[in-house]
């Protein structure tokens, strides 16, 4: 056992070297990123360590759990099972980006929120991102088709009937709305907590 | 309108369905997951673990991993072992228990898969996972034992060589006379229930974070824990670090379910090396990690027995228990079983009743609390066990449960396992629940198929449970040895400008306390809901606490909130008569503002007079400048939710796919809070319970390697695999508190495992299948009507032989 001299040298940790490093250049949440990473960095990883965008977490490492769900380029994908260099030329929306300029919540945040579709909220940022994905692709989906779509995202507290219910809800509002992607329009002001829940 | 009960008035929002405060920061990405959180210098923590079940250490050389670039420390068990003591065990279940040195880093031998035997400190997390490959460990290895009866033989290979068994424990509750109850009986059913292995898979994996303030000696822990209270004072026994130079923080946390109920090693790793480094360290669990380091649930072999007259009445029952405590005791491991062991009557009279537990040890991840903790096993049993019975005497399961059940006049009733339960109504849930189910139609159709040997049959599980809850009397607790109390801890603080900040003990992580407390602050003050803050989870904050676990939280910390409110109203009493010039008896005291009898326009309220105790220019003789108020509650008695739970179930007998076609639950949690919320802990509740019935289960090999050691190998149930539940409550408010509530965490579970399985073994009973074992897979469901049938029709060939022809 010991200690490594190492840890007294001021220079930055040489890991980079190590691997060439990748110059990768990233929207994220409408914000331009240019960076050097490993070519073997995960994108949460890189969201999360590198950007501090820790909205989006990991439930798992085998890519069963959907915790780390977000969109790239509008396609809905698991940023664990993506590279952050094959993130690169493109734009990644996560949870912490899906509110209007205004702060307004998206309708499925409102749903989630107004159905009590979460408790702990570990799963929620993955859950959102992959009902928007649906919601997008079927924008009136049947009961059956939301527990289908959601197959790859696991909840542990809710036994998924309340997540059901809030993405028929949103995916009600949406339509009335008349806009399957409501990101930049004013989407109503959030509902705040507290109150009444819907019957 | 007042409640019989209690004599308490309704509240503004006591009762209603407030969506809840803590969402906002949830639903935006804004937490603070411990695994989230940075600091300064931070360093990566990466653990390696045991491969092999058994095996004693030869050699642990870390000196490769030191010279990889970006490590700053590596560290073998005998490395890190001076003053860092065993982790703690809180519950010596007898005086003769077998208690193992359990070291947080292994130093001569490796019990189970996953017992970690080195760690590594690098700059960034991957270089910290790379240099595990540079640890080299040579292993000798050594016999698994992993079989509950062959491990008491007395020429079994030993978990612990040291103790000269394997057998931890054997704990009795005997009550009544069995032999003599057995002797008079009619009728005997036996039954051996397996309750397999379970992962409780909370979603957030656990992560520690150590802070040290190396002039001081200081240290912060952020843990993703239940328990930052407990840990505490574990961590400073564990550690030597002095309680009062120790915080610990449970940030956001994502689900427990029991498996952050612990005190875990890597709390202590962290700690130690954040002592050793002087800098901050975060470890952080992958979830196949997770898979082998965190405690198990449930692991038992349960042999039961019922004893009864012809007519159904129940006499006796008698319960012989091994629980497998795997290959440490951990905080409760040994206690867990035997929460369950006053929960086998159920909810029935019987006069003897006979219960035996035996702990073993075994070369797998040790056991310990995972959502009902003993009680689902106990109910399970009791349930499985009823339905087994009315099939013997030929009576319908529900007949022969009206026939043994407490009757609501009789409470309050104390069983034959010593407890009293303060109320109930079990017939009103039943009814409930049969209204809702439409179980006379059902019972129809299920006939039909069967005469008309349609391939898929329908069954009806009936769960008619109670569980004792609110964990605990610390007295209860002292006599059955458990080290510490069941208390729970409240503060209110009334600021100037007349909001308020409630202080809890509890420390939720998904169950909503943030909301749930403000509705009861804010009835008790007469605020508004919205004035309300709730803070928890950091040990500076909420410097005492019992923390969550055992559906306690409401009735000990609720009601401590409830309590410590009173406490404020009762010193803002003084003030506002002092101010009013009237006395405190002339004051009434309604939607926050307290006035004069008969002169309603002499009022303050209470945030006016919270304003004056701050200015304190003119308080009462005496009186010291604040509102402020503390309050700390042990509870009498357990809380007694209970509930009837109905499930239909279609079997394909030629696929042994198992479908939940309906599922009816209707839940007697007394008073409810926040009826929203509570649904939600029945949903999530029942969905656990289903997955024991048909999902889930941890799976060793014969060398004790965990087969279902990832996510994609260990079915935790996803949206497509649950049905949509009916849920209902009826309310008999608990006496034993004054808002009447009962916990309901873990009801859902609790009930709904015998619920699914009693459902798939009425589908199947016709067919000749005695039993199958949990989870009840399509291939379990598969082989058993196969072997039914194939054994029908061997008897039938048999029979056909030897009759006439
Ligand atoms: S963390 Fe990506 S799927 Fe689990
Ligand atoms: S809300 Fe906790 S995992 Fe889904």
């Amino acid at each position: 056992m010991a200690q490594n001299p190492m840890r007294d040298d001021p220079t930055p940790p040489p890991a980079l070297a190590r691997t060439s490093a990748a110059r990768i250049a990233v929207n994220v949440d409408g914000v331009a990123h240019l960076d050097e990473v490993e070519p073997r960095l995960l994108l949460v990883h890189y969201l999360r360590d590198r950007l501090g965008r820790t909205g989006t977490p990991i439930g798992c490492d085998t890519g069963n759990c959907g915790a780390c769900t977000v969109d790239l380029d509008g396609m809905s994908v698991k940023s664990c099972q993506v590279l952050a260099v094959q993130a690169d030329g493109r734009r990644v929306t996560t949870i912490q980006g899906l509110a209007g300029p205004d702060g307004a919540w998206h309708p499925l945040q409102r749903a989630f929120h107004e159905q009590h579709a979460l408790q702990c909220g570990y799963c929620t940022p993955g859950m959102i991102m992959a009902a928007r994905d649906l919601l997008k692709d079927n924008p009136d989906p049947t009961p059956e088709e939301v527990r289908d779509a959601l197959e790859g995202n696991l909840c542990r507290c809710t036994g998924y009937q309340n997540i059901v219910r809030a993405v028929l809800a949103a995916a009600a509002e949406l339509r009335r709305e008349g806009a399957p992607e409501p990101r930049g329009k004013a989407a109503g002001a959030p509902r705040a907590s507290g109150q009444e829940a819907p019957a | 309108m007042t409640d019989q009960l209690t004599g308490q008035a309704p509240g503004r929002e006591v009762g209603r369905a407030r969506t809840r405060k803590e969402d906002a920061r949830l639903v935006t990405g804004q937490t603070t997951w411990t695994d989230n959180l940075t600091a300064p210098g931070l360093l990566h923590v990466a653990i390696l673990r045991s491969p092999l079940a058994h095996a004693r250490i030869e050699r642990v050389d870390v000196r490769s991993a030191l010279e990889r670039e970006g490590v700053v420390g590596a560290f073998s068990g005998a490395d890190l072992a001076e003053g860092l003591g065993s982790l703690p065990c809180a519950w010596q279940v007898t005086e003769d228990m077998v208690l193992p040195e359990h070291p947080a880093l292994a130093v001569d031998e490796v019990r189970h898969v996953g017992d970690p035997v080195a760690v590594v400190v690098a700059r960034d997390r991957y270089t910290a996972a790379d240099a595990l490959e540079d640890v080299l460990v040579d292993y000798e290895p050594l016999p698994p034992v992993l079989d509950l009866e062959a491990a008491l033989a007395d020429d079994a290979p030993l978990v612990h060589a040291d103790k000269g068994t394997n057998r931890c424990y054997t704990w009795p509750l005997v009550s009544g006379d069995y032999a003599a109850a057995r002797a008079a009986a009619d009728v005997v059913v036996r039954r051996r229930h397996h309750q397999q292995r379970l992962i409780p898979n909370a979603m957030e994996p656990r992560a520690s974070m150590a802070v040290p303030v190396p002039a001081t000696g200081e240290y912060t822990l952020y843990s993703s824990t239940q328990i930052p209270h407990i840990v505490r004072v574990m961590m400073a026994l564990t550690t030597g670090i002095p309680e009062q130079k120790l915080r610990v923080v449970a940030p956001d946390v994502g689900g427990g379910f029991g498996s952050k109920l612990q005190v875990y090693g890597e709390d202590a790793i962290a700690l130690t090396l954040a002592r050793r480094l002087g800098q901050p360290v975060k470890w952080t669990e992958s979830r196949s990690e997770s898979y082998q380091a965190q405690h198990h649930g449930r692991g038992q072999i349960q042999d039961v027995e019922l004893a009864a007259t012809r007519d159904g009445r129940l006499l006796g029952m008698k319960v012989d228990l091994l629980a497998d405590m795997g290959a440490y005791l951990m905080i409760i491991t040994p206690g867990t079983p035997l929460l369950g062991a006053f929960m086998y009557p159920g909810i029935y009279k019987m006069d003897a009743y006979d219960f035996h537990c035996t702990g073993v040890f075994t070369t797998r991840t040790p056991t310990d609390a995972y959502r009902g903790a003993g009680r689902p096993e106990a109910t399970f049993a009791i349930e499985r066990t009823m339905d087994e019975l009315a099939a013997e005497l030929g009576l319908d399961p529900l007949e022969l449960r009206r026939r043994n059940w407490i009757r609501h006049e009789e409470f309050p009733f104390t069983t034959v396992a010593g407890l009293t339960y303060d109320s109930g109504d079990y017939a009103a849930a039943t009814d409930r629940a049969l209204a809702l189910f439409g179980y006379d139609d059902l019972r129809a159709e299920q006939r039909a198929r069967h005469e008309n040997l349609d391939p898929v049959r329908l069954g009806i599980g009936i769960s008619t449970y109670t569980e004792m809850c609110g964990l605990a009397p610390s007295r209860i607790l002292g006599s059955l040895r458990y080290a510490a109390g069941g208390w729970e801890a409240a503060m209110i603080r009334m600021l100037p400008t007349g909001k308020v900040e409630v202080i809890t003990g509890t420390s939720p992580h998904g169950q909503g306390h943030v909301t749930a407390w403000s509705q009861i602050t804010a009835d008790a003050l007469g605020v508004p809901f919205e004035d309300v803050e709730v803070m928890h989870g950091d040990t500076r904050v909420a410097p005492q606490g019992m923390d969550t676990y055992g559906s306690r939280s409401l009735v000990i910390g609720g009601i401590a909130v409830h309590e410590a409110a009173l406490k404020v109203v009762a010193k803002a009493r003084k003030v506002a008569a002092h101010l009013l010039e009237a006395s405190e008896d002339d004051l009434e005291f309604a939607d926050g503002a307290f006035s004069v009898r008969g002169s309603p326009e002499a009022r303050k309220t209470i945030q006016e007079v919270a304003f004056a105790v701050f200015a304190a220019h003119d308080l009462p003789e005496g009186m010291e400048p604040t509102l402020n108020a503390e309050h700390l509650l042990d509870p009498d008695n357990f809380s007694y939710p209970h509930g009837t739970h109905l499930c239909a179930v279609e079997v394909d007998t030629e696929t042994g796919k198992v479908a939940i076609r309906s599922y009816v639950c209707v839940d007697d949690v007394g008073r409810v809070v926040n009826p929203m919320i509570v649904e939600g802990q029945v949903h999530g509740g029942v969905a656990q319970g289903i997955a024991q019935a048909l999902y889930e289960e941890a799976v060793y090999d014969d060398a004790g390697n965990l087969v279902s050691g990832t996510m994609a190998d260990y079915l935790v149930p996803a949206a497509p695999d649950l049905p949509d539940l009916v849920t209902d409550r009826t309310e008999t408010p608990a006496t034993s508190n004054p808002l009447g509530v009962k916990g309901v965490g873990e009801a859902g579970t609790i009930a709904s495992t015998p619920a699914v399985v009693n459902a798939v073994m009425d589908a199947l009973r016709p067919l000749g299948v005695r039993d199958i074992r949990m989870p009840c897979t399509p291939e379990r469901v598969w082989r058993a009507v196969k072997e039914a049938t194939a054994a029908a029709s061997a008897a039938a060939d048999a029979a056909g032989k030897e009759g006439p022809s």
